[in-house]
């Protein structure tokens, strides 16, 4: 579905003309990203980080299966064949560099493109699917990376995997067969690698599947925007191409200065140097700490540390996934008719006011070591997290009074609509 | 009723978490926590600069010669470099001929080709460095059960690296007086060596570094234990990042080309707007 102003895909070179009737693929693509896709002429800078987000995705593929060419899964050699890969192998080191500061690139775009979906309330209707293959996108991507750090079998890989599948014996009666069975094993060994291998090669492909997915439904409703008010005519919208292929070509040329920075500034500085240290079994780590992109919802695992009813371990892996899986009802909980946060007084003070500090205060704690006063710190941030989305969202949107919505994207931008001044006479005030 | 049941699981959430909370808090005042060693007696690593330091970094081939030297004379002893070949070596500056006369001069294991049976024989540029231990069993056998770690890429698997080397083999003294009455259980036990820059104080490695001029340096430079300890801390940034420099340099080539290449998609940007240039009404 498109909208009825949409540019159609006329070709005159009689190769394409040919292409089109027997496998329109050119058409596809002018539909979905070239100039038959009419989007919101308003899209500010937040709205870059779908795109980036793909980006992100190919640029993982295409290093990670040049790296699976020299890597070996094997728990006896797959440290050494890395070191191989940064030593011997040309360009080696460029490759690894780019796919281990890939993964934390991906995650920097993702977690914005997701703030940007709560501030701008992008998960509501029409786009709840969207929304909803977005957050399974996320947990594909938290499991690829998880299982992508474990590679190297430095001591972080080993101590992350063994604590990380160590959560799942916390669940009562089938945990700890759970765990051995995900494992291979009763411990972290060669079974686990080979299959997290298998399974990190696979899972960006199931990825890059569901990404076609969440474009597809996006196409549907079409793109959301910073006013939050829907398309009503042609002069709401621009076509993708060539305003926003230029747009994003330019926020694409900015990420890629500060992605670069790191990749050949600073290549470790995101890592931890643990994981320069052989996995060994036997010397367990001072402090063991996820890859930073986990870290708030690391926090909220270690956060609960009394045993009420069930022992704290379980309300720990049971609060860390619902602190994810809380997202998924999130068209639901928030009732407001208004999108934006620009138009929602009280939503937006919560926004800034609470979860943002909240989040930045997670990050920080999850990397920190479990004593005082981070504990006591990660556990009022993770009672805010949790009222944040199950109770105070819920409550705000209802008793909130937004403020008054411009009629089109058209006045918001230009100032005034002649439709607006059309359809006021149409439809008298009642 | 999505909204009621949401409500009623985050207020779950939020209680028992607020009375794990509790009980920390609880905890934290009844039983203040003990001061440990560590916290009071650690030391942060000392600042020392390198020419591969910062933005525009180079390799001292001298001092990283001279790091190797320290390396091959004292710490070899004990630490083996299983991730770089002789054939490295050529990045120090040294020529074909010199880094074959270097392999040879160490013993690597080999097999009799007559018989099969292990032996060793001289190195060749393609070896690995060798071990100076059979295997892990040897090594603790010999170290008061304290296996030296492999040195290649210690410096990269310690915050501050190459700092931190050069602050432990230049940080050992004799614990102070204060130590000694406030936490007589972290004084150094047998055969073991109070270093400050070390995360538990106590190090099983005896200090490396004991006299001025303990190697004899090639190109005559003062073998002071403070130069040692630099340059073997150089020599381990190199075994620990061979491709530094190349990186550094070619991440300069790269961001030249993405600031071009950005700017450009800048002005695109701009004049394909420039027709839809928003007129706000503030």
């Amino acid at each position: 579905m498109s909208f009825p102003w949409a540019k159609q895909y006329e070709p005159t070179n009689p190769l394409m003309k040919y292409l089109d009737e027997k496998l329109p693929l050119p058409r596809l693509v002018y539909n979905a990203v070239g100039a038959g896709y009419p989007v919101p002429r308003n899209l500010n800078y937040m709205w870059n980080f779908g795109v980036l987000a793909g980006f992100c995705l190919v640029l993982q593929i295409v290093t990670g299966v040049v790296l699976a060419m020299h890597y070996a899964a094997n728990d006896a050699v797959a440290f050494n064949s890395v070191e191989h890969i940064m030593r011997d192998v040309n360009w080696g080191w460029l490759m690894r560099y780019a796919h281990a500061n890939g993964a934390s690139f991906f995650f920097v775009v993702l977690y914005l493109h997701i703030f940007r979906g709560f501030y701008y309330s992008s998960y509501k209707a029409p786009r709840e699917m969207v929304w909803l293959i977005g957050v399974v996108i996320f947990l594909l991507t938290m499991a690829t990376a998880f299982m992508g750090y474990v590679l190297p079998w430095g001591q972080m890989s080993f101590w992350g995997a063994k604590v990380i599948t160590g959560l799942f014996g916390a669940i009562p009666f089938v945990g700890e067969p759970l765990q051995v069975w995900l494992l291979g094993g009763y411990a972290p060994d060669n079974a686990a690698l080979n299959r997290f291998f298998s399974l990190h090669f696979l899972l960006p492909f199931v990825i890059a599947g569901v990404v076609i997915l969440h474009i597809w439904a996006l196409h549907i409703p079409g793109s959301s925007n910073p006013t939050g008010v829907e398309v009503k005519s042609e002069s709401d919208t621009v076509p993708f191409h060539p305003y926003y292929t230029a747009k994003d070509g330019f926020g694409l040329g900015v990420a890629l200065l500060v992605y670069c920075a790191f990749v050949f500034f600073m290549p470790n500085a995101l890592g931890h140097p643990d994981n320069y240290i052989p996995a060994n079994p036997l010397s367990t780590p001072a402090h063991i700490v996820p890859e930073w992109y986990f870290y708030p919802f690391y926090a909220i695992l270690r956060a609960f540390t009394f045993d009420f009813i069930l022992p704290a371990k379980l309300w720990g892996v049971l609060a860390m996934f619902a602190a994810i899986l809380v997202w998924f009802f999130l068209p639901w909980l928030d009732k407001s008719p208004v999108r934006s946060g620009n138009y929602r007084p009280m939503f937006r003070k919560f926004f800034w006011f609470g979860l943002i500090p909240t989040m930045a205060a997670l990050f920080y704690l999850g990397g920190a070591p479990a004593e005082e006063p981070y504990v006591m710190f990660s556990q009022i941030f993770t009672a805010y997290y949790f009222l944040h989305f199950l109770v105070i969202l819920p409550i705000v949107s209802s008793i909130e009074k937004p403020e008054p919505l411009p009629f089109s994207i058209t006045e918001e931008v230009l100032g005034s609509d002649d439709k607006a001044v059309l359809n006021n006479k149409a439809e008298p005030a009642a | 009723m999505i909204r009621l049941v949401g409500i009623l699981v985050g207020l779950g959430f939020t209680f028992v978490v607020l009375l794990s909370f509790v009980m920390g808090a609880y905890n934290a005042a009844t039983e203040p926590a003990e001061e440990t060693a560590e916290h009071a007696f650690h030391l942060d690593p000392k600042h020392v600069e390198f020419e591969h330091d910062g933005l525009f970094p180079a390799w001292d081939v001298a001092q990283l010669q001279r790091g190797y030297q320290v390396y091959k004379e004292v710490c070899s002893a004990c630490h083996s470099l299983n991730q770089v070949a002789f054939r490295n070596l050529e990045e120090l500056g040294y020529s074909e001929e010199q880094v074959k006369a270097e392999a040879a001069s160490w013993t690597v294991p080999g097999i009799n080709p007559d018989t099969g049976e292990a032996s060793s024989r001289p190195g060749l540029p393609t070896d690995d460095f060798p071990s100076p231990y059979a295997n892990n069993v040897a090594a603790a056998a010999a170290n008061n059960n304290a296996i030296p770690p492999d040195l290649s890429l210690l410096t990269k698997a310690r915050h501050h690296g190459p700092a931190y080397v050069y602050s432990l083999l230049t940080g050992y003294q004799e614990p102070s007086a204060e130590l000694a009455e406030r936490f007589p259980d972290s004084l150094p036990g047998t055969g073991l060596h109070h270093n400050p820059y070390f995360a538990n104080l106590n190090l099983a490695m005896a200090p490396p570094l004991t006299a001025d001029g303990q190697v004899t340096y090639a190109d005559g430079t003062d073998a002071t234990i403070d130069q040692m300890a630099k340059d073997v801390a150089a020599f381990l940034t190199w075994t620990a990042e061979p491709a530094l420099i190349d990186r550094i340099k070619l991440g300069w080539m790269v961001m030249g080309f993405l600031l071009f290449a950005t700017i450009l998609a800048w002005l695109a940007k701009k004049q394909v707007w420039a027709d839809m240039k928003p007129k706000r009404k503030d």
